[in-house]
């Protein structure tokens, strides 16, 4: 008889995941128990609060890791029988996840741009166009369930970066994917264009995740083993089997780079971020590429990094077909949404950039900086620029709701010269003018990608930025420099929570451009994997 | 016993530069800084405080300068009582710039050379602000004017006290743009906008000749400050000191509007006379003679750049007398003029140690005549309602007495009437160019009887004759706050030869310049005092007999010969400038705009029409359908694990 062992879970160290799925299963069961009039506040509290005790919890397991306290050695644990890796790169997306769900809670609770509800459908299985939908908007109906959703995506994005194994992480896609298909479907306002996102995300979700298991399969086969210390074991001492496991790593990476909306992956992009609730695309542009950029990095740096000279090529191949599609096709887009969606495409390619910087632990200098480190320091510039970008354009409003048409965002500079110049200085950091913080960021990830000798790219990626700037600056000068429409839209006036995230956001991009060393420094401290 | 030495010292070297060493300040000279600060102040207060202070502003600037006055009074009493050795003192305010071995302070220096210009820039600019306060009683802008007129006189203090040539290039762009402020004050005028726009754009070729020549003794000595650069003067090559000479000659010509960048001057008489009287003659244009004998320790060692600077003199002389002769605009005849004497004081100043003193000198005494003519000219206009014509005056004198009398004296002194100021300054000037070279002591002589020849024609035209003026006009003699400077200026245009009493003039500018042992002519000084008296003479009868005898026609006849026509264009130097540089340039504006338009637009907008059009294209692939998403994914995952595999073939 072989005995069972209880396995060993370290609740502390894991407890900013379990708050949040507690507070999410709260959610649920507050739906259900409280009556309609009061839902909104609790399901808002409770999730805001989750967030917050989350964030909490992290600091207190950032010095129960004591990683702060340097040495060459990557600090932290695993935990959860190897299943979960808790170290610096963990900490940071945990910690820019949180933050990011905070700021999508305070988006996503907006009540005074749709005039007392929230910015999603009342009724979400209400058709379109039918009397009950009418019924549904009349009664001031709304789905509080978006909240837990939210908590729910929020545990996956936890989950899938400190993945330290392959079922885990695949786990973590799922719960971190289906939460999110859903929230895309509920726009309050044009619901077939949101429902069609949906849609689309979804079957497109699916046909990649299973790219994403049928890889995982391979490299199993491969490797015998689904943790990522065996794997990369056996990836070092490779001896036959290549095709099984360069298959796998195929594979997998297409499941990846499907949820950073890398190209040739990126089609669901533009669709889904125009159809899908302001709210939620500005959410998912932020926290998902922060998560899968973070899963992306433990898989291919612990797992694959024996096998860099395979992969780093092909790597490099799509930074740069996804920056010039990203910054190429933006140049004829005519609405602010897709417009954002592919500057995200093409965000997602510098920071691929970022990712060819791999190098051995011992090539780094003192005080250079890391491929890791760049990579993460970039998505903290451009999360918080996306979300106060996207929470101001839940601001630009007609009567039909959000004008994300651009030609009708006319002169918008010379009606509300605030916002508008908030606006152009937020497109400004995308495009990586320097005082902001995309210049910042965009300068570590071309350092860490020019010391690892991948040059070229990095000439082909400032040529690209080029671009970009075009597409960036067509909108300024639509605003500040084009006349006003006479019917055009006008700058609705939010509640306070959206203009703490426009507010958080912009701080964020003007003090990363103009101080970036203090936060650039603890990163570095943070940057290394726990094997 | 000392000049015994020195003289003994100069007879074995005879061009002994003096280096620039001061001792620290200390008593009433602790003050320097408040010379300036205080006009500064000035300036400060009344452009920023705007329209509250219009009431007490104009009166608070005056008062401020003549504060400056009365300390530049009290310093050189104090340098005065001082032994001749110890009469430079500088001042380190703070640290202005610091950059690995250069560092400039905000330093100021203190001798004999910056005494007399601080007397000058406070004193007569004193007076014009007096002046000022009747001339522009009724204008509506008089507080920004008083703000502008401090700011000059700040500015022009700055040039002549700072310690290093950075710190003198402060002064000069200061003094440059206080100038474009004055000139176009009358900013309604497009003619004086254009002129102040003229004046600074030809001032700027000046500049730039400071700017490099600055940088060129920068590179040379390693420093810039005056004590640094005369004491390693003599260890520098040739050539960089006839660069650097050259270049300062260049900043020199362009202030003190020397040939061939004098075309600005006339047109900047569109700025309110009192502008004229103090910017345009007795002080800013004169800050390139200051610059030429400050920076002596390098002329000295560049006899090359003297020469030049001779020439230069020479030539703007005899042009400034010549287009004085054929004006009709009293302030223009007077511009002439002072082109013409600042020609003078840039001969003298090319003349070497023997010249120094009495290009100082002649500054000195044209400062108090020029601006005493061209307040009076102000008078003039002042009682005839603003009319600039000569041939609309005639028998000013009877309706303007004070201001008839106080401008004879300047007239007196300037074409060198004997015992005036100008006849020892000038006669000075003209023996030692004789002594040195012929050739520019017969320029200067020649010069003084064209002088004699269109002062004397001024004169005439405006205060003799018959009265010319139209019948509504009603010839008034002017304010009491007018007349009282013109007074004073007067009285210094008659006495102001005392300063070359017992060589005083020579002997205190010595530790600036040094000691020179007097040019002794052929003949004696009196002998020659008397051949220029006569040259002025002929030119006094001549004016006489083709002016004062016959009735002066209303309108400028038409039918004159080329001469004249040539002299009323101002020897075309406006049209050279359009030939030689205008137009030239103007043209390669237009090629260059062509090419950016065709060549460089063209290609970046190519780029931008391909990248627009690759847009286009590519955005078709994005057609909406998901299942053409999903192929594209599918394919995209062939091509990457086919890649993979080839990669690692």
């Amino acid at each position: 008889m072989t005995s069972f062992d209880a396995p060993k879970i370290e609740y502390f160290l894991l407890a900013p995941v379990l708050i949040v799925l507690g507070a999410a299963v709260v959610g649920v069961l507050l739906e259900a128990a409280l009556p309609r009039g009061r839902r909104y506040l609790w399901q808002a509290l409770v999730a805001g609060v989750g967030l917050i005790a989350a964030l909490v919890q992290l600091v207190l397991v950032c010095r129960r890791l004591d990683l702060f306290g340097g040495g060459d050695a990557g600090k932290g644990r695993l935990v959860a029988e190897q299943s979960l890796a808790l170290d610096g790169p963990t900490v940071v997306i945990w910690a820019l996840v949180l933050v990011f769900a905070l700021l999508g809670v305070l988006l996503f609770a907006e009540r005074h741009l749709e005039g007392g509800v929230l910015s999603f459908a009342g009724q979400a299985a209400a058709l379109p166009g039918t009397e009950a939908e009418r019924e549904a908007s009349s009664k001031g109906l709304e789905h509080t369930e978006v909240f837990p959703l939210l908590m729910f995506a929020v545990a996956g994005m936890l989950i899938f970066p400190a993945a330290n194994d392959l079922v885990t992480m695949f786990v973590g896609l799922e719960v971190l994917s289906l939460p999110l298909y859903l929230l895309c479907g509920l726009a309050r306002r044009r619901r077939l264009l949101s429902q069609e996102a949906a849609m689309k995300y979804f079957l497109l979700g699916a046909f990649s995740s299973g790219f994403f298991v049928y890889g995982l399969a391979l490299v199993y086969g491969y490797a015998g083993s689904m943790r990522f210390a065996e794997i990369s074991a056996a990836v070092s001492g490779r001896t036959t089997g290549t095709g099984l496991l360069l298959g796998g790593i195929g594979l997998m990476s297409v499941g990846l780079l499907f949820k950073v909306g890398a190209a040739p992956f990126h089609s669901w992009t533009p669709d889904v971020y125009q159809g899908a609730p302001t709210a939620v695309t500005g959410f998912m542009a932020a926290a998902t590429k922060v998560a899968a950029f973070g899963a992306l990095l433990r898989l291919f740096y612990v797992a694959f990094g024996g096998a860099r000279w395979d992969w780093v090529p092909v790597f490099a191949g799509i930074a740069v077909l996804t920056m010039v599609i990203g910054s190429v096709v933006a140049v004829t887009q005519n609405d602010v949404k897709r417009l954002l969606a592919y500057s995200s495409v093409a965000h997602a390619g510098f920071l691929l950039v970022g990712v060819l910087g791999i190098r051995s632990i011992g090539a780094l200098q003192n005080g250079e900086l890391g491929a890791v480190q760049a990579v993460l320091f970039y998505l903290v510039t451009y999360g918080f620029t996306t979300m106060a970008a996207f929470a101001i354009v839940t601001l630009v409003r007609d009567s039909g709701g959000e004008v994300s048409n651009l030609e009708r965002w006319a002169g918008l500079g010379q009606k509300s010269p605030l916002v508008a110049g908030v606006f152009a200085f937020l497109l400004l950091a995308l495009a990586g003018i320097p005082l902001t913080s995309g210049f910042t960021g965009k300068w570590a990830v071309f350092t860490a990608a020019v010391s690892a000798g991948w040059w070229p790219v990095v000439v082909v990626a400032v040529l690209l930025s080029a671009v970009a700037a075009y597409f960036y600056v067509r909108v300024i000068r639509l605003m500040f420099f084009t006349a006003p429409l006479p019917d055009g839209p006008s700058v609705a006036v939010p509640s306070v929570l959206t203009m703490v995230v426009i507010a958080v956001g912009t701080l964020a991009t003007l003090l990363l451009g103009l101080v970036p060393g203090y936060l650039l420094d603890r990163i570095g401290d943070l940057s290394l994997f726990v094997r | 016993m000392t000049a015994a030495l020195t003289s003994a010292l100069t007879s074995v070297v005879p061009t002994e530069v003096p280096v620039v060493d001061p001792s620290s300040a200390d008593g009433v000279l602790g003050l320097l800084w408040l010379v300036i600060a205080l006009p500064v102040l000035g300036a400060l207060v009344l452009l920023v405080g705007g329209r509250r202070t219009n009431a007490w502003g104009p009166g608070l600037a005056t008062g401020l300068v003549f504060g400056s006055f009365g300390l530049g009074v009290a310093m050189f009493v104090e340098i005065l009582s001082r032994s001749e050795d110890d009469r430079q003192v500088g001042q380190h305010l703070w640290t202005w710039i610091s950059a690995g071995q250069w560092q400039v302070g905000a330093d100021l220096l203190y001798d004999p050379l910056s005494a007399l210009f601080v007397l000058l820039i406070t004193g007569v600019g004193g007076l014009i602000h007096v002046y000022s306060l009747g001339y522009m009683e009724h204008d509506a802008r008089k507080r920004r004017f008083f703000g502008y007129l401090n700011l000059f006189v700040a500015a022009m203090l700055v040039l002549v006290l700072a310690a290093d040539y950075v710190g003198t290039f402060l002064g000069w762009e200061g003094v440059g743009l206080a100038s474009y402020l004055l000139i176009g004050f009358w900013q309604h005028k497009p003619s004086a906008a254009a002129a102040a726009k003229k004046a600074f754009v030809i001032n700027r070729v000046g500049d730039f000749g400071m700017a490099l020549g600055v940088g060129l003794i920068f590179a040379t000595f390693g420093t810039t400050s005056f004590a640094g650069v005369s004491e390693a003067a003599g260890r520098a090559s040739d050539g960089a000191l006839i660069a650097i000479g050259f270049l300062l000659l260049l900043a020199a010509c362009g202030k003190s509007a020397q040939f061939p960048l004098q075309a600005w001057l006339l047109d900047a008489m569109e700025g309110p006379t009192p502008v004229s009287a103090l910017i345009h003659a007795a002080t800013m244009v004169t800050a390139g003679v200051y610059l030429i004998v400050r920076s002596n320790f390098i002329f000295e060692l560049a006899p090359a750049a003297r020469t030049g600077v001779i020439v230069i003199g020479c030539i703007t002389l005899l042009y400034g007398a010549v287009i004085g002769c054929a004006k009709d605009d009293i302030k223009k005849v007077l511009a002439g003029s002072t082109m013409s004497q600042i020609g003078y004081m840039v001969l003298a100043s090319g003349l070497g140690v023997a010249g120094y003193a009495f290009a100082i000198f002649h500054l000195l005494t044209h400062g108090f005549f020029k601006a005493n003519m061209f307040l009076g000219a102000g008078s003039t206009m002042h009682g005839t309602d603003d009319d600039v014509d000569m041939r609309h005056y005639g028998l000013l004198r009877k309706a303007m007495p004070v201001t008839f009398l106080t401008f004879a004296m300047g007239y007196l002194a300037i074409i060198g009437f004997p015992g005036f100021s100008g006849f020892w300054s000038k006669d000075k000037i003209i023996e030692t160019a004789f002594a040195q070279n012929p050739v520019a002591g017969a320029c200067a002589l020649v010069g003084a009887g064209v002088t004699g020849f269109y002062m004397t024609r001024l004169m005439l035209m405006t205060f003799f004759g018959k009265e010319r003026w139209e019948p509504d006009v009603h010839p008034h003699e002017s304010p009491r706050t007018m007349t009282v400077p013109l007074v004073v200026l007067a009285a210094l245009s008659v006495l102001g030869g005392v300063l070359l009493l017992g060589d005083w003039i020579v002997d205190f500018l010595a530790p600036v310049v040094g000691e020179h042992e007097e040019e002794h002519l052929a003949i004696s000084p009196l002998a020659f005092s008397a051949i220029a008296v006569v040259v002025v003479a002929v030119g006094v009868v001549v004016a006489w007999l083709t002016v004062g005898r016959r009735d002066v026609p209303r309108e400028a006849p038409q039918d004159v010969s080329f001469v004249t026509r040539a002299a009323r264009n101002e020897l075309y130097g406006n049209e050279v400038n359009d030939a030689l540089v205008v137009t030239p340039t103007m043209r390669t504006i237009t090629a260059l705009d062509a090419a950016d338009g065709r060549a460089v637009d063209g290609a970046a907008e190519g780029v931008a029409r391909s990248v627009g059009g690759l847009s286009a294209v590519s955005r078709r692939l994005q057609n909406g359908y998901v299942r053409s998403y999903a192929v594209a994914l599918l394919a995209g995952a062939a091509l990457v694990v086919a890649a993979l595999l080839v990669v690692n073939l």
